[in-house]
């Protein structure tokens, strides 16, 4: 006799369908752990940028998340940007993206005038199966950034399979449909020989994840985006001290920790 | 008459200026108008329009009852005009603006158009002037005449112009627009008004179209909806697709899509006479297969999704990068049109090389802006700087990365100054790209600094 639990899993696994729960690993042990196996794909993401000069932040680690969630799949990124975004923290420039691991080639770039447009836009791309993540740039309070505008793009999202994130600069978090939703701020990077700044590191908060225990999650995690692995790298150790006074900050002396992993850099 | 004698004989009497660019513009918008009858419009300055009617009367019924429904439909726009229909444009022009109007039947202008003054000519003055003075009244007075003569005196444009007129030699008319490559229409007996069921006669109009493309092995790039009102109005509707073709739901979505961003909405007004569907621009399709590849389907799923944007947002917001072969940061990469540009070939950008950081930021700046440093060492990286009223410390940094302007590219007087780039990273964990422009007593005595680009 089947166990009455085994008949419930049985009928559960077909109301919601497994894909509907397939998660992509940030490749941090630490974190997917906690995360229990990453970020589900066919769902909504956000990410917010701690102050406004954490916007590339916010964005770089979207992108990344974009990055891990069509690896293996040759679909291109959607990118939808609002047009003011431009004036304030620049233009996308495809060589630094290349930097970061993403194939400028399988990128189709969206500008438009409002929020608005850009979650029209974004919910457009979002419900194409040919689309492998869409990331929507938002700026501002973006009034039209609701409940109901969240819950169309999270289907859109669940109907395509494929995740949607929305980057947020300037904006307090407000309730939303998304499957998680996290604070990004710029982490000091480990640094290079030479005290070079090194690979993108991100200080990035849980603020809220659904099925997720409540105030479970309120830890911040420490990651490094490693291009060459495409994968995130837990950070366990703390950057070095930042107390100390300017003058004595000598832009040439190699600090102990990053020599060891530079090794076999180029200088050209 | 002077307009003070003419004040003076009515008082009354109203006064405008001549406005020539009004005029043109209404005469354009009954061109337009007049598209309903024939594709081939074209202006016939002043005050003129020219209708090639070439195969196109018997649709109407005949040359006398399509000059009718032309005078008819102009009767309708409160305007009243003089048209006569001829086997060439200038002798068209010449009986309707000197002789009888109506139809002159195949091959006999010449017998309509000899009675005619030698006005119907518009030469200059002196020459008509000179033209009656020899006696010459009619232009069948000059036709009997030895044309090389003639020309000897009067000039080759006076005589052309006769020889046109008396239809002994053929010319074309220029139509304001390009014909399409297939075009389709429905006309209504009552005008049609209900706009919610646009398409159902949309529909079965682009898949005729479609039909005659399939025929030919093409499918359409450009493609225009024509909207005939009853009040002489005239609306036009282009949409495109980043590839050939015929798929008569994905170009309904598009023209919903154009309907519905519209900021001035169609508006049928007294109702549309006539509908009207064109493939302005066609191109080689083969008969479509159903392939075995799924990233055949998946590309073409991602072309629609990429038309149906830029059918929304307009075409040059949809965006693809394309990769230049240039050192220069600026030139490096460009931003083209998705929809009419294919993806940049594998390989076209460079690889990172493994190990090393990003040495590209995420985002650039474009012009760079100025920030104010502070620098150990003339040329060292800057120990802190202030960009938008902040100032940044400098945590980490490398460089300099020098970058020479392309001087093959400098324009004379217009000289770029070396770039030192540094990549920097604040104490909060922020990463820059900063430069230093020009080096330092070569080739400026003070080198600014520039913030470049935000690395992620």
């Amino acid at each position: 006799m089947t166990h009455p639990l085994a008949s419930l899993r049985k009928s559960l696994a077909c109301a919601y369908p497994a894909a509907a729960f397939e998660t992509v690993a940030l490749g941090a042990p630490a974190l997917d752990r906690r995360l229990g196996g990453g970020i589900l794909r066919a769902a909504l993401h956000e990410a917010y940028a701690e102050t406004a000069a954490d916007a590339p932040a916010a964005t770089g680690f979207a992108l990344a998340l974009a990055r891990r969630a069509m690896a293996g799949a040759e679909k291109p990124l959607l990118w939808v940007r609002q047009e003011a975004l431009t004036a304030e923290a620049g233009a996308p420039y495809p060589p630094g993206l290349a930097d970061i691991g993403l194939d400028p080639a399988a990128v189709a770039f969206i500008r438009v005038r409002d929020a608005r447009e850009a979650l029209q836009a974004g919910a457009e791309a979002g419900r194409c199966a040919a689309v492998g993540a869409t990331l929507i740039e938002l700026f501002g309070a973006a009034r039209a950034y609701d409940l109901t505008a969240s819950r169309r793009l999270a289907l859109a999202a669940a109907a395509a399979g494929a995740p949607i994130f929305i980057v947020r600069a300037g904006a307090v978090s407000a309730p939303s449909a998304a499957a998680s939703r996290w604070l990004v701020r710029a982490l000091p990077s480990r640094p290079l020989a030479a005290n070079a700044p090194g690979s993108a590191a991100f200080a990035i908060f849980l603020l809220r994840r659904r099925g997720g225990a409540a105030g479970q999650e309120r830890q911040e995690w420490r990651v490094e985006w490693s291009r060459d692995r495409g994968a995130f790298k837990d950070r366990i150790f703390d950057a070095p001290s930042l107390s100390r006074p300017v003058a004595s900050l000598s832009v040439g002396g190699a600090p102990d920790e990053g020599a060891s992993q530079t090794a076999g850099r180029k200088f050209g | 008459m002077t307009l003070a004698d003419a004040k003076a004989r009515a008082p009354h009497l109203a006064v405008a200026q001549a406005d020539a660019e009004a005029d043109e513009r209404l005469m354009l918008r009954l061109a337009a108008f007049c598209e309903q009858f024939t594709p081939l419009v074209a202006l016939d300055p002043p005050c003129g329009l020219m209708l090639d009617a070439t195969g196109c009367a018997h649709l109407f019924g005949g040359d006398a009852a399509l000059r009718t429904s032309v005078l008819q439909a102009m009767a309708r726009l409160s305007f009243t005009g003089r048209a006569a229909v001829a086997g060439t444009p200038d002798a068209a022009r010449a009986l309707a603006r000197f002789g009888a109007e109506g139809v002159t039947p195949p091959g006999e202008d010449e017998i309509f158009a000899r009675p005619l003054s030698i006005a119907a000519l518009e030469a200059p003055r002196e020459t008509s002037v000179a033209l009656t003075r020899a006696g010459l009244a009619t232009l069948g007075d000059l036709a009997d005449r030895s044309s090389a003569a003639l020309t000897a005196r009067f000039g080759d444009e006076t005589m052309r112009r006769l020889t046109r007129i008396l239809g002994r030699e053929d010319a074309r008319i220029t139509p304001l627009r390009v014909l399409p490559d297939c075009m389709v229409e429905r006309r209504f007996a009552e005008p049609f008004l209900d706009l919610s069921a646009i398409e159902h006669v949309l529909r079965p109009l682009i898949a005729e179209a479609m039909g005659l493309l399939e025929k030919r092995g093409q499918g359409g790039r450009a493609f225009e909806a024509r909207f005939f009102r009853t009040d002489g109005a005239v609306r036009a509707l282009c949409f495109e697709t980043g590839a050939p073709s015929r798929n008569v739901e994905a170009l309904l979505r598009l023209f919903r899509l154009k309907a519905d961003s519209l900021a001035d909405p169609l508006d049928p007004g007294y109702g549309f006479d006539v509908i009207r569907f064109g493939v302005l621009n066609a191109e080689t399709l083969a008969q479509s297969q159903i392939g075995f590849e799924r990233r055949d389907a998946q590309d073409g799923d991602f072309a629609d999704l990429v038309d149906r944007l830029a059918a929304r947002f307009g075409r040059e917001r949809v965006l693809r990068f394309a990769a230049r072969d240039t050192h220069d940061p600026l030139r490096a990469a460009a931003y083209v049109d998705a929809a009419a540009s294919p993806s940049s070939p594998p390989g076209a950008w460079p690889k990172p090389e493994p190990g090393e950081p990003p040495l590209r930021p995420l985002f650039l700046f474009d012009p760079p802006q100025p920030i104010e440093t502070m620098a150990e060492t003339p040329d060292g990286p800057p120990m802190h700087f202030k960009w938008r009223r902040v100032r940044h410390l400098i945590a980490r940094a490398e460089g300099p990365e020098r970058i020479a302007p392309e001087w093959w590219r400098n324009a004379a007087g217009a000289r770029r100054r070396t770039r030192d780039y540094y990549r920097l990273e604040d104490r909060d964990g922020r990463r820059f790209w900063v430069f230093r422009e020009g080096l330092y007593e070569s080739e400026t005595a003070a080198p600014r600094w520039f913030l470049h680009g935000l690395f992620a």
